[in-house]
This record gives structure tokens, sequence and C-alpha cells, in this order.
């Protein structure tokens, strides 16, 4: 049986979120990237059957959530799902599961292992307190970026840059034609000629090159950071690029050590928002010290997003 | 040579097309496709060439483009 007294705020922290109903809460469960045995699918289901309202709600960030909890349940609906090893997630002030996309190794436009990404930065970063509001990651296995990276406070994009041996091309063009970016042409030798300031390393040139000439010379994450959505959005900015899968948690434990000394007496304030009152500076100086290899020469502030209308200082 | 008219067919169903026509073709030979610009020259041919097939070449022809490729082994 549940403990007749429990700390809601502790409760909180654990991903049990108040409802609207008497002694009632939402259980969030921690699925990080979205994927899911169907082993514990089953036993989530069977969960929600015996404890919960006969429906569960898919949150915007990929976690399964149990409705219509009853506050007394709580012990026993953590032990079943225990069972299956699925915990329960978070809210609050921390580092929230990360989310990420099928990755690469059945999607074919994928470049980078976002989902071991996402589980690695789950079990060694979860659940850290910021000490000043909630931090969230992201892993998009490429530029079609569908987890909207550049929306968390650090997002992660898979990234590939491709290098050319001359001799192995056939001048078939085909790679040229596949660069939706105008970054590659048939240049006068019927060569390809590569204009890097274009490319976004989508790496479509490595996957149609019929005969490998292109090739990936270096992987690894494109990195933004100072996203949020909500009430006042932001889009997150690019601070390195390259970033391989081995120091991803090495990386946001960076920002986040920014984040926690730069927000001090701050109160409940985003990562993006430090940044515009700092400047952009402070954090890329801090990660260069520490990345100097990935860390771009310079960035611009996360970019404001107007969506309230009249836009700040004009009248109605 | 032969020669597949894929042009007026949109995405996956042009690829799915051009998979079930190279199901009827012996390994080795060479065949062409006609594709449309835009999606269908940018997708099929990379989705042609994880299949294990061998391109061998793109000409622009007037309006669309002719993908040469060798079907590869099953």
């Amino acid at each position: 049986m549940a403990e007749p007294k429990i700390d809601l705020k502790n409760l909180k922290a654990g991903g049990f979120i108040k409802e609207r109903g008497k002694d009632l809460f939402t259980v969030r469960l921690r699925v990080p990237g979205g994927r899911m045995s169907v082993d514990r699918l089953s036993k989530i289901a069977a969960v929600a059957q015996k404890y919960g309202k006969g429906y569960v709600h898919l949150s915007v960030r990929q976690s399964i959530e149990l409705i219509n909890i009853n506050f007394a349940d709580f012990d026993a609906v953590v032990a079943e799902l225990g069972e299956e090893q699925q915990k329960v997630a978070s809210c609050g002030a921390r580092v929230r599961v990360p989310t990420a996309c099928g990755g690469c190794e059945y999607n074919p436009n994928g470049l980078v292992g976002t989902q071991k990404s996402a589980l690695e930065v789950d079990q060694k970063l979860f659940g850290t307190a910021t000490g000043h509001h909630k931090f969230k990651v992201g892993f998009a296995g490429c530029p079609f970026d569908c987890p909207k990276s550049a929306t968390n406070d650090v997002g992660f994009q898979g990234a590939v840059w491709p290098k050319l041996d001359s001799d192995g091309c056939i001048s078939c063009g085909l790679c040229a034609k596949s660069c939706a970016e105008g970054a590659l042409s048939m240049g006068a030798d019927n060569k390809p000629v590569f204009d890097a300031a274009k490319c976004i390393y989508c790496g479509d040139c490595i996957k149609v090159c019929p005969t490998g000439a292109w090739s990936a010379e270096k992987k690894g994450y494109t990195v933004r950071i100072g996203g949020k959505w909500g009430r006042r959005p932001l889009v997150g900015t690019l601070y390195a690029t390259f970033v391989p899968e081995e120091r991803v948690v090495d990386f946001i434990a960076a920002v986040l050590g920014w984040y926690q000394e730069k927000a001090e007496g701050a109160g409940r304030v985003r990562l993006g928002d430090i940044i515009i009152r700092e400047g952009w500076q402070s954090l890329l100086e801090r990660l260069r010290s520490e990345f100097p290899e990935y860390v771009v020469q310079e960035t611009i502030a996360p970019q404001v997003i107007q969506s309230q209308l009249p836009l700040p200082g004009q009248q109605a | 040579m032969q020669s597949i008219d894929l042009r007026g067919v949109t995405c996956p169903t042009n690829f799915v097309m051009a998979k079930l026509k190279l199901e009827d073709i012996e390994v080795g030979t060479t065949v062409e496709f006609l594709l449309d610009d835009g999606e269908p020259v940018k997708n099929v041919p990379r989705s042609l060439k994880d299949e294990g097939h061998k391109l061998l070449g793109l000409q622009e022809r007037d309006g669309y483009y002719v993908l040469t490729l060798e079907k590869g082994a099953e």
C-alpha cells in the first residue's frame, strides 16, 4: 500500500503529474528516443488496463502517459511496470528524457545512431537537476530533422562530410542532380565541383553515388543550442559541427555546466534566454575550451520567433 | 536495350514499378528508366542502388531523365 502521506513535490520530480480529479495522477513513463520493445508495451497496456482509465496518452516527447491513476496505486503501478524494466520519467527543472528519430538502423536517410545516443544520454544525464528550469535534448539522424532538434535546449542533427575520389568517378552526374542544396555541379572536366559553403552535410551524394567515389570523410552531429517552444519560442543556433557520437554526453554536460553557473539567481529561465542575456560568446568560448576541434568560429543568438501580435514595442 | 517509362508516376509508386519490372529481367542486363525531374530523379536512383543494382549513368533529355542501370544479383 502507498504511504498515507505523499510528498507531492517528489512525485512531480518522479513523473507523477496531478490531474483535475481528486487523488488522480498522470504517470509519465520514461521512453528514451521513443523506442519500446513489444513486451514492454504489452506490460504497459496491462498496467493501464488494470489501474487506468482505459486509454493512454502518447506525449509530444515520445512518452506514454498513463491516465487517471489513483495515488494509492502508485507503488503497485511502479512495481508492475518494473517487471519489464519500465521506469517513470521526470518533470520539473531537470534533464528530461531525450527524444530521437528512428536513427540509421532501418531508416535509409539516417546518418548516425540517434537511438544509441538517446539511450546513452538517458542513462548518464536523465534527471540531473539544473537548478533553474527544464533541459531538453533531442537527436535527429539527418538534416531532414523530423525531431526538430533546434527546438531543444541542446539539439543534435546527424551529419556527414563528403569527400570525392576523382579516379572512381564515372561522371554520371547523379550526385549533382541529387544535391538539393546546390553544393554540387558538374565542372568543365565532367567531374563534380563541390561548393563546401552550401553543403548541409546530408550525404545524399554519397548515398546515390554508383561507384563509391563519394564517401564519408567524417560523421557526427551538428549541434544547435538554446531552442525551446512554449509561450515565447526560440530556435537554437549552431555551436558545433561533426561532434562524434562518443563525445555527446560530455558536450551536453559542458552546456549544462555553463547554464547552471550563468543562470544562478535568474529563477525559472531556460537556457536560450540565458544565452541572450549573457551573450553567445560566453557559451561558445566555454565550449571551445573543451571541444576546440568541433566548435564553430562564431554563432548568433537564439532566434526569437514572433508568435504574438502586436510585436514588442508596437501599439495594438 | 529495354526502356521503362516511369514518367508521370509519382514516388514511391515509380520505385515499386521499377522493382517489379526488374524482377522479370536477367541479372547483368542493362535497362533504362525514364524519370521525371524533381523528386523522381532524386529518389529513384538511390533506392535502386540500395536494392543492389548498379547505376551506370544519368542523362538529361528534353524535360526528363534517363537512368541506365545494370540489374544486380538477387
